[in-house]
């Protein structure tokens, strides 16, 4: 019992990592229509955003947290401005196929700068050390990465469904059209919802850098699971992500008590289960089918 | 008189190949042009990206692997078992893939393609996981060793070259006219009483079965398998050579291939950064160079009622857009799944 209330825990933080990327993957997708294969890649820049601004300026943990986010956010901003934005009248797969080409090359250059092995990262010294509840011992780094999450999944619902902002996004999601009949200039909106969506990658990465090894490769699988995860929760709503992503992530940790070697495969699993139950999704509309 | 001349170039070109560059390299040349052209019945006449060719290359590669080694099967005997329990295994994962379109379709197979990854690593036992199969041995039937590098090159080239002519043949048939109908325009298709999912994934299991033959013909020509050949890297470098060669083009994937794999080995004793080339290709074909070296040069070299027949109208995976696209939806196309 206790075994499997430790996994649960673990694989809420895999989870909230799952949520955090599919959230953003989510938010990209309603506006551009675009399937961000580069996500994968961007959360790992901003992990190494991270690493870097610690180690060559001696910037905090927290400072990084905010800065880092940043940073891959403009990179995003740059990208869209000068490369995705040439692709929108064409078939929607082209922009997957040009971001997959920037993931080939981004981690590419990481790799050939710090190489293959990884970097460490340590935890802010306010966060180490473990938080006993009852008779489990929880990782405090972890608990905040769960916490923290949690309140960003929470932020991003509340500023897409309640604010002036968001509303405008979910008006151009809806109809884009009609939207900029009504005087709001879409177009310049889409590169701030793309940088928008990156950055949520970067502060994933930022969060993972003190608990899973800094390297390029960090993204490049789970950018894949993620893709799973949106299938399984339909790309409609952001609620659906969010919710998708956490359960998904600590049914596998639970699975992998029983079978670890299913602990990879049972979101793919999951997946090919619910394409035969409820092939939008379990959150998605059938015209998104 | 010209295309006979051009049959025969090639033909020529085929034989020469490993006289030109290190017979292996040649080997792999042939084969994953193969690949490629299966791949491309899939991408280019029926307008489906599927990410995850390498599940079923790959797959291919481990079950001639493991028939050779373990049960002793001869060659090509290993190849074509290799290319039917790959189709058997897209009959599954295809069928459930085929449920959604487009982008749907493309996120699908490459999650299904990393669950095959994933169980291959962990399937130890079999596939040696990390360490992969490695002692593959190359013997032909009654035990005739097919260990030089050139025999194995004129024995597998006769094999690749019927699988090519089984792809063009697939793509020029009533039943290609179907899938490219199914490109064009897939609720039409549906319209006009074709059973679209049907076409699409008979489509689907002939590729991958074709792709598994290529995944078996290039594992015995190496030896050993690891995982990188099941990796999401591999269904990347099939759909580079296929985009490079010219999408939709009976030569593209040929002329991909070659030109991939040529780069990669030339560019190996220079440098190791092979993302880095992959990547830039890759953009810079996506964005100015959607037609692809075949789809640029075709129009220009054969002329005739002929000329560019199969090839896209357009430069598009589907010209057209597809179910959901609305003429009315603004000058940004909307092509939801």
């Amino acid at each position: 019992m206790e075994t499997i209330l430790i996994q649960l825990f673990n694989g809420l933080i895999n989870g909230a990592f799952y949520a955090l990327l599919s959230l953003g993957l989510a938010v990209i997708f309603g506006m551009l229509r675009v399937v961000n294969f580069m996500h994968g890649a961007l959360y790992m820049l901003g992990a190494f955003g991270a690493f870097l601004l610690g180690t060559t300026l001696g910037v905090s943990f927290w400072w990084a947290l905010v800065i880092s986010p940043v940073a891959v956010a403009a990179v995003g901003y740059g990208l869209e401005r000068t490369l995705l934005r040439r692709l929108y009248d064409l078939d929607v797969l082209y922009n997957l196929l040009l971001t997959f080409g920037l993931t080939l090359l981004i981690q590419d250059v990481m790799r050939l700068r710090f190489g293959i092995q990884g970097v460490p990262y340590p935890a802010p010294p306010q966060l180490q050390g473990v938080v006993v509840v009852g008779f489990m011992f929880f990782p405090t780094y972890r608990l905040f990465v769960l916490v923290f999450s949690l309140a960003v999944c929470l932020g991003t619902w509340w500023l897409i469904e309640r604010t002036r902002a968001g509303m405008i996004i979910r008006a151009s999601t809806e109809n884009p059209m009609l939207t900029r009949a009504l005087g709001v200039d879409v177009d310049r909106w889409i590169p701030l919802v793309f940088a928008f969506g990156v950055a949520l990658a970067g502060l994933a990465g930022v969060l993972a850098a003190p608990m899973r090894a800094v390297s390029p490769l960090m993204g490049a699988d789970l950018i894949i699971t993620t893709f799973a995860i949106v299938v399984i929760g339909g790309m409609g709503s952001i609620l659906g992500s969010v919710v998708t992503g956490f359960v998904v992530g600590a049914l596998s940790a639970v699975a992998a008590v029983y079978y670890p070697a299913a602990a990879n495969v049972l979101v793919f699993v999951i997946m090919a289960v619910v394409l035969l139950v409820r092939p939008a999704g379990l959150f998605g509309t059938a015209e998104a089918a | 008189m010209r295309r006979a001349l051009g049959w025969t170039a090639l033909a020529a070109i085929a034989l020469a190949l490993p006289w030109l560059m290190y017979p292996v390299l040649a080997t792999d040349i042939v084969t994953w042009g193969l690949f490629a052209a299966a791949f491309d019945i899939l991408l280019g006449y029926t307008g489906l990206l599927s990410f995850g060719q390498a599940a079923y290359f790959g797959g291919g590669a481990y079950a001639a692997a493991l028939l050779a080694q373990r049960a002793g099967v001869s060659f090509p005997l290993n190849a074509l078992a290799a290319g039917l329990i790959a189709g058997a295994m897209a009959v599954p994962l295809m069928g459930l893939a085929i449920r959604r379109r487009g982008i749907y379709f493309a996120m699908i197979t490459l999650a299904f393609a990393e669950m095959v990854f994933y169980v291959i690593n962990e399937w130890r036992s079999l596939t040696g996981g990390e360490n992969g199969v490695q002692g593959i041995p190359r013997v032909a039937p009654g035990g005739f060793s097919l260990a030089s590098p050139l025999v194995y090159y004129y024995t597998a080239l006769p094999l690749a070259v019927l699988g090519l002519l089984l792809c063009w043949r697939i793509v020029r048939s009533p039943f290609g006219r179907v899938l490219l109908a199914i490109r064009e325009n897939e609720v039409r298709t549906e319209m006009l009483g074709y059973p679209v999912v049907r076409y699409k994934l008979i489509a689907a299991v002939l590729s991958c079965a074709i792709s598994g033959f290529a995944g078996g013909l290039w594992v015995i020509n190496h030896g050993f398998v690891a995982l990188d050949a099941v990796h999401w890297s591999t269904s990347g470098l099939v759909l580079t050579m296929v985009l490079l060669g010219g999408i939709g083009t009976r030569l593209g994937p040929l002329a991909g291939a070659a030109l991939v794999l040529y780069l990669r080995d030339f560019l190996s004793t220079w440098t190791d950064a092979w993302g880095v080339v992959t990547g830039l290709i890759f953009i810079a074909v996506i964005l100015i160079f959607r037609r692809g070296i075949v789809g640029t040069l075709e129009p220009l070299l054969v002329r005739g009622p002929k000329a560019g027949r199969v090839s896209p109208s357009q430069p598009g995976l589907s010209p057209q857009g597809g179910p959901g696209l609305s003429p009315q939806g603004g000058p940004r196309r909307r092509l939801t799944g």
